[in-house]
């Protein structure tokens, strides 16, 4: 159950995690992208620390708002709109229900009319769909997020610049999927998706 | 890494003020933003384009009248944001409409087109042209399809004189589509780039090594040789283009040779003749050349060749004098 206190919880602990992490996700998109992943993820991870310290929230919806428009306005690239759609839909949805599933469904729709990227493209869909199936089943684990991120490892990148290289994207981990376990994994953290 | 910069989150904002200071005369910057603008718009169509930074004179050196009326400055190889884009539209719009002219990049084509949503609920007319002439890369199903790269800064020079005569934007939509088949790129990097928020090269050539068809990011391109001369580069990119255009002798031609940042005009200048002197034996009428820094990767040494296959109405166009501070 999304609640104003596990979402900015989680939101902050993204940012921070981004920020922890912006070299490790640059060097993961250096050999298949053009190795900026961390470095513009990190600088929506700042402006996003700020904007959630700014305010005080009174519903859950207005906070996925301000981090959709912090990651559009500051992050670029594909990551930006990518982010910051999902984050936009996953306010809409909140909008109607508390539930994790129909929100996260919604912001994983979002990603996929955005990007026009499918499950198995080697991008951040592939681990967002298995998390939504995983909260459905109730079933959502540290491990199977892992599992999610690691599974773009031996995938060739039809999306993306990564999908230039062809078999050559074959044995990287697709840095969008890993930011996209950190998101996760806070949220998994922060209470999220218990009853 | 050794590059004369302050701290490396401030280069975008610096550089643009360094752009606005030194072309005072014909631009300024858009306050609060890293937009480029035309300084005195004339009543027309005008012309947005923009991207990552890194590839500069593109795209702030090809604003001014006749080419762009506004560029927008993304971080260092990363598009541009969709509010920075809007901001430009509304900046330039003379109510004729805006014309967004995109590279084909996943997170360009994201950002432009949300803007593009964005100012068409002001009501504000805005069409598109996708440039995709990196003939290096597939343009398949499998992949995000070819990438734009030098052959926009013709794009930019020839719908940026087709505007200022007073075409429309769906005018300028139909001719850009047309234009963007006719225009075909390939490169060839001797080095890669250093973006300066990594510090270390996006990938590493060998002393002895070179990599054709890379992107102007650093992007892998199709092979990987040991170095050769001018010569048999030329001769490997005109086959490529060759086969991409299908020439026959007779037919009209512009050339444009384009430095990836690091390689000196000399080296440049031997090329062309190289290229030149090829096309001639084909029998082609070389109708127009440029040879320089248009589109660069930060400091990547190589070049790029684009072909435009000409018409009347292009090299009009192309031929047409600018106010801008890199055409």
């Amino acid at each position: 159950m999304f609640t104003v206190d596990n979402t900015l919880t989680a939101l902050k602990a993204f940012a921070s995690e981004l920020q922890e992490h912006k070299a490790y996700l640059s060097d993961l998109d250096t050999p298949i992208g053009d190795g900026d992943h961390g470095f513009n993820m990190s600088r929506g991870a700042v402006a996003l620390e700020e904007a959630l310290n700014e305010e005080n929230f009174e519903n859950v919806s207005d906070i996925f708002k301000t981090a959709a428009k912090t990651f559009m306005s500051q992050i670029g690239g594909a990551s930006g709109p990518l982010y910051g759609t999902a984050m936009l839909e996953m306010a809409k949805a909140s909008q109607e229900t508390a539930e994790p599933a129909p929100i996260i469904e919604a912001g994983l729709k979002g990603i996929q009319k955005r990007g026009q990227a499918i499950t198995g493209d080697k991008t951040m869909i592939d681990v967002w769909e298995p998390v939504v199936e995983a909260i459905q089943k109730q079933e959502i684990s540290e491990a199977l997020i892992d599992e999610a991120v690691q599974a773009t490892e031996p995938l060739r990148a039809k999306k993306g610049r990564a999908s230039y290289l062809g078999d050559r994207s074959v044995g990287h981990i697709d840095p969008g999927a890993m930011s996209s376990g950190y998101l996760f994994k806070v949220m998994l953290k922060a209470g999220v998706f218990d009853e | 890494m050794k590059k004369i910069i302050n701290t490396t989150d401030q280069i975008l904002d610096q550089m643009v003020d360094g752009i606005a200071l030194a072309n005072q005369e014909i631009v300024e910057r858009l306050p609060e933003t890293n937009v480029i603008k035309q300084k005195d718009i004339s009543q027309q169509v005008a012309l947005v384009s923009g991207g990552g930074s890194g590839h500069e004179p593109a795209h702030a050196g090809f604003v001014g009248d006749g080419m762009l009326q506004a560029a927008v400055c993304g971080q260092v190889f990363t598009s541009p944001t969709s509010d920075q884009v809007y901001e430009a539209i509304k900046a330039v719009d003379q109510g004729e409409g805006v014309l967004l002219i995109i590279k084909n990049y996943s997170g360009d084509i994201m950002n432009f087109e949300m803007a593009m949503d964005l100012a068409e609920m002001d009501d504000i007319q805005v069409g598109k042209v996708i440039v995709d002439d990196d003939i290096s890369v597939e343009d398949s199903e499998f992949t995000q399809g070819k990438r734009g790269v030098a052959g926009t800064i013709l794009v930019h020079k020839i719908l940026g004189a087709a505007a200022r005569s007073g075409k429309t934007l769906d005018e300028l939509v139909t001719l850009g589509e047309q234009l963007v088949q006719d225009v075909k790129t390939i490169g060839v990097a001797l080095s890669g780039a250093t973006v300066p928020e990594v510090g270390k090269p996006g990938f590493v050539l060998e002393e002895d090594e070179l990599e054709f068809g890379v992107g102007i990011h650093g992007e892998a391109g199709y092979r990987r040789e040991k170095m050769q001369s001018s010569h048999d580069i030329a001769l490997e990119m005109l086959e490529k283009l060759k086969q991409a255009f299908d020439w026959q002798a007779g037919d009209q031609y512009g050339i444009l040779v384009n430095g990836m940042g690091a390689t000196p005009l000399m080296e440049q200048y031997i090329f062309y003749n190289d290229v030149h002197q090829k096309l001639s034996e084909e029998g082609l009428d070389l109708a127009f050349s440029k040879v320089g820094n248009y589109m660069t990767s930060l400091d990547m040494a190589g070049l790029s060749l684009t072909l435009i296959k000409l018409n009347e109405d292009y090299l009009a166009y192309l031929n047409e004098a600018v106010d801008t501070a890199a055409w």
